[in-house]
């Protein structure tokens, strides 16, 4: 709500005002209830799991190469973009905005794979509607990957500002906002990769 | 073109039944004489100056209760409607199907677009206040909030003369309500009107426990808040956890209902327990988030009207703990019939009881503050004294239903409508009505009259007790819930007609409320002092109603009552007396109503499955996201001359 204060340099730019510290603890507490909604997906999906219906299972489906792509695409972009933070404190603007583009490819590339793995189930006969356990996958999976879309778009609204505006108090927030976000899509996806892909696997 | 009108008159307007047609007449008159008058007296800007672009937490907290008031209106009816079939056996005002939409209605208006905004509207003119903040931590998310929960109770309520109303009763079990069983847009309208207000609520859930967390005047320790801030920064936390279950359940419904999915169908491999799990999950914390801030306007006024520190102060914040944690471990009560077995029944059984354990607490902190009190008997006092009794009611037959082998009998009966009624109504629209007299003078500067407030509280306190004291028996006598008539012989009807005398009364109640808002418009004292019935806590501290920056200059804390202890130690004058420096505020926006229009669209759309149209109002959502990124919006300052005149206007400067 106020404007930016005099700087203090030991912090770093993004908590200078009160305005970055209050939208930064904010989005820690919206973080809090996605955990929540993640934790309901999940628990779904490990309830529907083996009510296939007579339908695909999940090891008729799950292609261990192809989900191991998907993995270190955005393992790998989780990376880059803590890389991006990393040059954000530095101050360096030409940095920030390399990383934070390579992440968005990693990204694109991580959304590519999956819409491709969806047309590819939806091709076998492994729709939404066949039976509850697709349900739940197409909804757990699909709600992850629609929130990594959304990230991209994000990110890149926000690397616009920052190339015409240069890092300042409200681009620096904007980014270790969006940097959060996408780290948090990053460990949601650890426990896709866990309990969907792995388990499914396994089990 | 004839398949147009077709559609048109078979599965968009919703026809052939009178009181429908009423009601469609009513929607345009109303609309034209409000579009009238607005023209008339060239009031448009100013709507949407004032109010509609608005990010004030004064002004969004006084929509969300005139919201609030219209939707108690209209659930109201519903009520009454009700209550008129059942006064006698074998009547029918309403048809099966009929009663079937009201009684879901009703539930759901009542708890979702009446109980909450009531709650968030007090909250949002008095929490900031309180804490001795110029306003929520993010203001424009606030609007964005209220014009969410607008759009989503206005899609709810277009159901009634568009589509057809939702008919699975508010907690929408499924099976019934899958396309299989309940085919219609009835339940979409429910799913999606939900939805959108849902959003909303957990962000208003965010921006109050930033507020409260990060936002307190200097020297306000957490165990310094007044007792209805820390209802609500508890309540905030509640909703964090438990809205997006609602979501989540929410949206796999949807997924069931529009794209065919199988979460909770009883085919493919659904589970419909999921859904009751779910929405429990959600809808038992959902009772507290209505309860807690009830709690926490009591505790303020019963200390403001006995003059008197709250007793146990640090045992009301460690009760309200103990029963936000709670919340979450008793949901499986609601449906301990539907085959969950001795063990598990058990334990949420005593889980159940043990709430009842930090509510006693609060109860006997409650009388204790009065121990020896001077106690005034102001309207807003009424409501609380009469909540505690009233309530207790609730609190121990909620006990009886909790013993999970009895509730076998009590399960779905009269008994189990009356409990509900008995804590939700004495303990949440008490509250309403209590909050609503105690902080008026605070939002519109007059005091609601004194002697038509003690008539709308006697009226409608001897109601509520004529209408819901007799169920509890009908439940005894085997009557059960959402019957919508009943044959004669059974013994039921004097008791039922009873019930619909109370219920009668009530509405008069609610009419007087009405008037005596309109009369105290006119005639009302005006309260000159800021501070009418000697408040303890800071919002007493500014003027009435509060200038938009709330402090000219932000009051430090020492002790529990700020602003008691502030007049006790005569340092109210030095206070006020101290220099004015420029206040920094954030900007008016019309981008959020415009927004919830978006939103509104795509949901419509969704209801009635046109993908097409659904993806052209989230994209407006988009674009109006995009435009706020990209917006430079540094807000403004009132000038120290400006805030200079406005204070010695109200004369709190020489």
């Amino acid at each position: 709500m106020s404007q930016p204060s005099s700087l203090n340099q030991s912090t770093p730019l993004e908590y200078s005002t009160e305005d970055g510290r209050l939208k930064i603890f904010g989005f820690w507490v919206f973080l809090g209830a996605e955990v929540i909604l993640f934790s309901c997906l999940f628990a779904s999906y490990m309830v529907y799991l083996h009510r296939t219906a007579g339908g695909p299972t999940p090891n008729d489906l799950y292609d261990v190469k192809e989900f191991m792509i998907e993995t270190f695409l955005l393992l790998t972009s989780s990376f880059t973009c803590g890389l991006a933070t990393h040059e954000l404190r530095r101050n360096n603007k030409t940095g920030v905005i390399v990383w934070f583009i390579i992440t968005l490819i990693l990204g694109l590339g991580f959304v590519g794979m999956e819409a491709h793995e969806f047309v590819d189930y939806v091709g076998e006969g492994a729709k939404l509607s066949t039976s509850a356990f697709l349900t739940s996958f197409f909804t757990l999976v699909g709600t992850h990957g629609c929130h990594v879309s959304l990230g991209i778009l994000w990110i890149s609204g926000i690397l616009i500002q920052t190339a015409r505006h240069g890092i300042n108090a409200v681009t620096a927030r904007k980014l270790f906002i969006v940097g959060l976000y996408w780290h948090f899509l990053d460990v949601v996806w650890v426990f896709i990769f866990t309990v969907v892909y792995l388990t499914g696997m396994v089990l | 073109m004839s398949k147009l009108i077709h559609f048109l008159l078979h599965d968009f307007f919703v026809t052939g039944e009178p009181m429908i047609y009423m009601a469609d007449v009513a929607i345009v008159l109303v609309s034209v004489v409000i579009l009238a008058v607005l023209t008339y007296f060239k009031r448009w800007k100013w709507l949407w100056r004032e109010w509609l672009t608005t990010v004030d937490h004064k002004k969004i907290g006084i929509l969300y209760i005139l919201a609030a008031l219209a939707m108690l209106f209209r659930g109201g009816v519903d009520a009454l409607l009700m209550r008129t079939q059942l006064a006698a056996p074998n009547l029918h005002v309403l048809d099966a199907e009929h009663y079937n939409e009201i009684f879901t209605t009703h539930g759901t208006i009542m708890i979702l677009f009446m109980a909450m905004p009531f709650l968030i509207g007090l909250i949002n003119v008095a929490m900031p206040l309180q804490i001795g903040a110029r306003d929520v931590a993010f203001p424009y998310l606030n609007a964005i909030s209220f014009w969410l929960f607008a759009a989503g109770a206005m899609l709810f309520n277009l159901s009634f003369v568009i589509g057809g109303s939702p008919d699975a009763g508010w907690t929408s079990y499924t099976p019934l309500a899958e396309k299989g069983l309940d085919p219609g847009v009835g339940e979409n309208f429910y799913l999606i009107g939900l939805q959108l207000a849902g959003i909303g609520t957990l962000a208003s859930g965010v921006n109050f426990a930033v507020t409260i967390l990060k936002m307190r005047a200097p020297g306000m320790k957490l165990m310094k808040m007044p007792m209805f801030t820390w209802s609500t920064l508890i309540t905030s936390i509640i909703i964090v956890f438990a809205f997006p279950v609602l979501t989540v359940a929410l949206a796999m419904l949807t997924i069931d209902r529009i794209f065919g999915g199988h979460f909770f169908t009883a085919t493919a491999g659904g589970e419909p327990m999921m859904w009751v799990n779910l929405f429990w999950i959600w809808g038992h914390p959902e009772v507290y988030i209505v309860i807690l801030p009830a709690f926490g306007i009591f505790s303020d006024i019963i200390s403001t009207f006995s003059g008197k520190r709250l007793f146990g102060y640090s045992a009301m914040v460690y009760s309200m703990l103990a029963i936000s944690v709670l919340s979450f471990v008793v949901w499986v009560h609601h449906f301990f019939t539907m085959g969950n077995g001795g063990t598990i029944n058990s334990v949420f059984g005593i889980s159940t009881m043990a709430i009842s354990i930090p509510t006693g607490v609060k109860i006997f902190n409650w009388l204790f503050t009065m121990y020896r009190a001077k106690v005034r008997f102001t309207v807003a006092n009424l409501w609380s004294l009469a909540f505690i009794p009233n309530f207790v009611i609730g609190g121990v037959t909620g006990v009886m239903l909790a013993v999970a082998a009895a509730d076998y009998q009590y399960h779905n009966s009269y008994f189990l409508v009356a409990h509900f009624h008995n804590v939700l109504i004495a303990g949440t629209v008490f509250a309403c009505f209590a909050g609503l007299t105690y902080w008026y003078p605070k939002m519109f500067g007059h005091i609601l009259n004194e002697r038509i407030g003690k008539w709308t509280f006697w009226v409608f306190v001897i109601g509520f007790n004529v209408c819901f004291i007799p169920q509890y028996f009908l439940g005894f006598m085997g009557m059960t819930r959402r019957v919508y008539t009943y044959p004669a012989g059974l013994g039921w009807m004097p008791l039922n007609l009873i019930s619909t005398i109370g219920g009668f009364l009530m509405g008069i109640g609610f009419i007087i409320l009405v008037w005596n808002i309109l009369y105290s418009a006119l005639l009302g004292k005006r309260d000159m002092t800021g501070d009418p019935w000697g408040g303890r806590t800071l919002e007493w501290a500014t003027t009435s109603p509060a200038a938009e920056y709330n402090f000219a200059n932000v009051p430090e804390v020492e002790e529990i009552d700020a602003f008691h202890d502030m007049k006790k130690k005569n340092k109210v004058k030095e206070w006020l007396n101290k220099p004015i420096k420029d206040i920094h505020m954030p900007n008016n926006s019309g981008r959020p109503i415009i927004m919830a229009g978006f939103f509104f669209v795509a949901g419509f759309a969704l209801v009635f499955g046109w993908i097409w149209l659904a993806i052209v109002g989230l994209l407006g959502v988009f674009i109006t996201m995009l435009l706020r990124s990209f917006e430079i919006d540094h807000g403004h300052h009132i000038h120290k001359e400006e805030i200079e005149r406005t204070e010695r206007i109200a004369r709190r400067i020489p």
